[in-house]
C-alpha cells in the first residue's frame, strides 16, 4: 500500500531524513519509535506534504501513486490522513463547517456524491458514538479552548469522517492520560480494516499495549535502525533508546 | 506648483458652491440650522478640507477624494424611477421603512413617523418643521470634535437626512433601518445629516445601508450624530456597499451619558475611498461603549478608520476592536485614539486592531495611541498585522480542503470576530453572507436588486 525508498528530506538545508525506507501493506498497522529528534515527526509531515521541508531523493507511493508529487489536499483526498501532535486551534472555523467541506471535498475528488446537510449530520452522529468524543466539542470552532485529550480525541473523530487507506498518527499519545488513552486506542482500533494502514508514532511503550503494531520501527537519525515484532517495544520500554544511540553512533 | 493650485481649487469650488446656492440651500432649513451652517462654513472656509499634512488625515488624501465633476441637489429632485420597486432589503424583521435617496426623503406619507409610544423617525427636514424646539435642543450639539473640517462641510451643506428621537423609558424592539441610496445618472456629491436622540432609559437600534445602485461616481460626506441618554442602550450598525468609484465618508459623534451603552459595528463591504470617524465622548459615570469595524478591501482601494473614544468621565468603560482585510494592492489605515481624563479615574479602555494582508502588494497603516492623564486605570492597546497563519492553513489542507478553499475559512473566521458583535441576529445571518460573496469575489449584492451593475 505505502511504499517508501531512500527518502531523504531536509529544513533549511539541514537534512533530516537520510534515507527512509519503508513498506506497509493494507491492513497493517506499523509502529515507528525513537528517541527525541531522530526525525519521526518530519516523516510524518514529509508523507503529509508539508511545504517547509525539502524532499532531496527518494520516492513515496501509495497504491502506485507518487505521492510527492502531490498537494497536501490530494495526499489527503487519495487517503493521507495525519494526526497532528499538535492540533492546530483555528477560532471562527466551526467544527461542523470544517468537518462537511472535508468529507465533501474529499468525495468531491473520488466522483462521489455530495452529502446533504441531514446525511452530514447523521454521519457526524454515528462517528462521534463510534469514536466517544463529547458531543458538545463538534458545536465549537476547531480545537478552540480544547483540553490537550479533547483535541487528540478530535484527530480521531476526523479520522473517522475521513476514512482515510493511510493514518499517520504523530505522537497521538502524548499528553494523554490513561481514560484518554484508551479512548483514543479504541476509536484507531474500531477504525482498523483489511483495507487500510496506520502508522502509530510514539515515544512509549505505553500506547503499544492498547494499538497492538504488527511491526515496529526504530528511526535514529535519519534511518530506520531496526525493524522487528510488537515484543520489541517491551525491550526498548526496559531498556531505553541508550543502546540503540551506541549501536548506531554516527 | 501645479498641485497646489489643483487642490485649492476643490476648496474653492465648494465655497463658490454654498455662496451661490444659498439662498436654495438656507430655505429648506430653520434659522437655528442656518445659524450653525453659517457658523460652520465660515471655519471651513477658514481652514478649508484636510490635507496629509494633517496629522490624523497623513494616509489618506481627502482633497484628491473630493477632486471629480460632482453635483449637488440642493433641493429633491425628481425621480426617474420607482425605488421601492428595484430595491428591497432581504433582511426580516428590519423596520424597512426608511429609505435616503440622494440625501432626501422622498416618501410622501412616511416622512416622519410618530409612534404611539412617542418615538419620531423618519425625515430630519419634516422633524425640524414638525418639532423645531426638540430638534434645536439636539441639532449640532454633538459635534465634540471642532476641528474637523469634513464636519464643518457637512454642516454647511447638510439638509435632510434620518432623524430618530426615542423619549423616556421607550423600548423601540425592532431595528430601524435607513438605507442610504444613491441612485443618479450623474456623479453626485451628498452631504446627509443623521441626528439620533435616544432619551433615559430608552432603548433602540438602528441601522444604516449605504448602497449605490448604479456605477457613477459618489462623494459621501455624511455625520450622524448620537446622543445616548442616561441608562439607555443602543445598537449602531452601518454596512457599506457601494462600488470602486465610490468616496464614502462618515463621522459619527456619540455622546454618551451616565450608565449609556451604545455598540456600534461598521462593516465596509466595498468602496472606493473610504474614511470613517468615530468619535465618542464618555461623558458620565458607567458609561459603556463598544466600536468594532471590518473592512474589506482589494483592487486599489482604500479604506481609514479612525477613532477617537474621550473618557471624560470616572468609571466608564471602552472596547474597540477592528479589523481589516486587505486583498491585491489595496490599503487600509487604522489610527485608533483613547483620551483618559485626569478626573477618568477607573476607566476601563480596550483597543485592538488586526489586519491581514493577502499579498505582497496590500499595505496597511496601523497607529493606535493611549492618552492617560488618571493614575488609577485599566487600559491595553495592540495592533497585529501579517498573513494567513501557515500552520492553520496546512492543518485544513491536510484534510483535503483546496489552498483556495481553506484561505476563504480562514479568511471568514478572521471577520467574524467583528460580525458576531452585530446583536440583531438576521443582520448578522445577512452580513456574513455578503462578506462570504465578497470574499470569493463574487458581487454581494444584498437586496433583489433589478439594476446590475458593477
Amino acid at each position: 500500500m505505502l511504499s517508501i525508498k531512500n527518502l531523504k528530506a531536509s529544513i533549511n538545508g539541514k537534512p533530516i531524513l537520510k534515507g527512509i525506507n519503508l513498506e506497509v501493506k493494507p491492513g497493517e498497522v506499523h509502529a515507528i519509535m525513537g528517541p527525541n529528534g531522530s526525525g519521526k515527526s518530519t516523516l510524518a509531515s514529509v508523507l503529509a506534504g508539508r511545504e517547509i521541508f525539502e524532499v532531496t531523493s527518494g520516492e513515496v507511493l501509495l497504491e502506485g501513486k507518487n505521492l510527492l508529487e502531490m498537494s497536501p489536499e490530494d495526499r489527503a483526498r487519495l487517503g493521507v490522513f495525519l494526526g497532528f501532535q499538535y492540533p492546530i486551534e483555528i477560532p471562527g472555523v466551526s467544527m461542523v463547517n470544517f468537518m462537511k467541506t472535508a468529507v465533501n471535498e474529499i468525495r468531491k475528488y473520488r466522483g462521489l456524491p455530495l452529502l446533504s446537510s441531514s446525511d452530514f449530520l447523521k454521519l457526524m452522529r454515528e462517528k462521534k458514538e463510534l469514536v466517544e468524543i463529547d458531543s458538545q466539542l463538534t458545536n465549537r470552532s476547531v480545537n478552540e479552548g480544547f483540553s490537550g485529550g479533547e483535541k487528540k480525541k478530535n484527530e480521531i473523530f476526523q479520522m473517522a469522517m475521513l476514512e482515510p487507506k493511510l493514518a499517520i498518527l504523530d505522537e497521538t499519545d502524548s499528553g494523554l492520560d490513561i481514560d484518554a488513552l484508551r479512548i483514543v486506542a479504541n476509536g484507531v482500533n474500531k477504525l482498523k480494516r483489511p483495507d487500510n494502514a496506520t502508522i502509530v508514532i510514539t515515544h512509549y511503550q505505553r500506547l503499544l499495549d492498547y494499538i497492538v503494531p504488527d511491526v515496529i520501527h526504530v528511526l535514529y537519525n535519519g534511518q530506520i535502525v531496526k525493524t522487528a515484532g510488537k515484543e520489541l517495544a517491551l525491550e526498548l520500554e526496559e531498556k531505553g533508546y541508550d543502546w540503540i544511540k551506541k549501536e548506531y553512533a554516527v | 506648483m501645479s498641485e497646489v493650485i489643483k487642490k485649492s481649487l476643490v476648496n474653492d469650488e465648494l465655497v463658490d458652491a454654498f455662496r451661490k446656492n444659498n439662498a436654495v440651500i438656507f430655505e429648506q432649513t430653520p434659522d437655528f440650522i442656518n445659524k450653525l451652517r453659517s457658523k460652520y462654513f465660515n471655519e471651513f472656509e477658514a481652514l478649508g478640507l484636510p490635507t496629509k499634512k494633517n496629522e490624523a488625515y497623513k494616509y489618506t488624501d481627502i482633497e484628491s477624494a473630493f477632486f471629480g465633476a460632482y453635483k449637488r441637489q440642493y433641493s429633491p429632485q425628481p425621480l426617474t424611477i420607482d425605488i421601492r420597486e428595484v430595491f428591497t432589503c432581504d433582511v426580516p424583521e428590519l423596520e424597512n421603512h426608511l429609505m435616503l435617496v440622494n440625501g432626501w426623503f422622498y416618501d410622501k406619507e412616511n416622512k416622519l413617523k410618530l409612534l404611539p409610544n412617542g418615538a419620531i423617525i423618519g425625515s430630519l427636514i419634516e422633524a425640524t418643521k414638525q418639532f423645531p424646539e426638540l430638534v434645536e435642543k439636539h441639532y449640532g450639539k454633538y459635534i465634540t470634535e471642532q476641528n474637523d473640517s469634513l464636519s464643518m462641510l457637512n454642516m454647511s451643506f447638510a439638509q435632510d437626512g434620518l432623524f430618530v428621537y426615542v423619549p423616556k423609558g421607550v423600548i423601540i424592539e425592532k431595528p430601524i433601518q435607513l438605507i442610504n441610496l444613491i441612485v443618479a445618472t450623474e456623479e453626485l456629491m451628498i452631504q446627509p445629516h443623521n441626528l439620533i436622540i435616544a432619551e433615559e432609559d430608552s432603548s433602540v437600534s438602528v441601522v444604516i445601508c449605504d448602497h449605490s445602485l448604479n456605477p457613477h461616481a459618489f462623494l459621501l460626506n455624511s455625520t450622524t450624530e448620537v446622543m445616548a441618554g442616561k441608562n439607555s442602550k443602543l445598537e449602531i450598525c452601518r454596512q457599506q456597499n457601494a462600488h470602486d468609484h465610490s468616496v464614502q465618508l462618515t463621522n459619527t459623534f456619540i455622546l454618551q451619558k451616565e450608565s449609556s451603552f451604545v455598540n456600534s459595528v461598521y462593516i465596509t463591504l466595498h468602496g472606493g475611498t473610504v474614511r470613517n470617524n468615530l468619535y465618542v465622548k464618555l461623558s458620565e459615570p458607567h458609561a459603556h461603549n463598544k466600536s468594532y469595524g471590518l473592512w474589506l478591501a482589494d483592487k486599489n482601494q482604500h479604506i481609514d478608520n479612525n477613532t477617537f473614544i474621550h473618557h471624560a468621565a470616572p468609571n466608564c468603560e471602552s472596547n474597540q476592536l477592528y479589523k481589516g482585510i486587505l486583498d491585491n494592492a489595496s490599503t487600509g489605515v487604522f489610527s485608533g485614539r483613547i483620551l483618559v481624563d485626569r478626573l477618568a479615574q477607573k476607566t476601563i479602555a480596550f483597543q485592538s486592531n488586526k489586519n491581514l494582508l493577502m499579498t505582497n502588494d496590500a499595505k496597511t497603516r496601523s497607529k493606535p495611541q493611549l492618552e492617560i492623564y488618571a493614575d488609577d486605570v485599566k487600559c491595553s492597546h495592540g495592533s497585529a498585522t501579517g498573513q494567513l497563519d501557515e500552520d492553520a492553513m496546512f492543518y485544513l489542507r491536510q484534510r483535503g480542503i483546496s489552498k483556495k478553499e481553506a484561505c476563504h475559512l480562514l479568511m471568514l473566521a478572521f471577520a467574524d470576530d467583528v460580525i458576531n458583535k452585530i446583536s440583531i441576529a438576521p443582520l448578522r445571518d445577512e452580513i456574513t453572507g455578503l462578506v462570504e460573496k465578497r470574499l470569493r469575489g463574487e458581487l454581494s449584492r444584498c437586496n433583489r436588486c433589478k439594476v446590475n451593475c458593477g
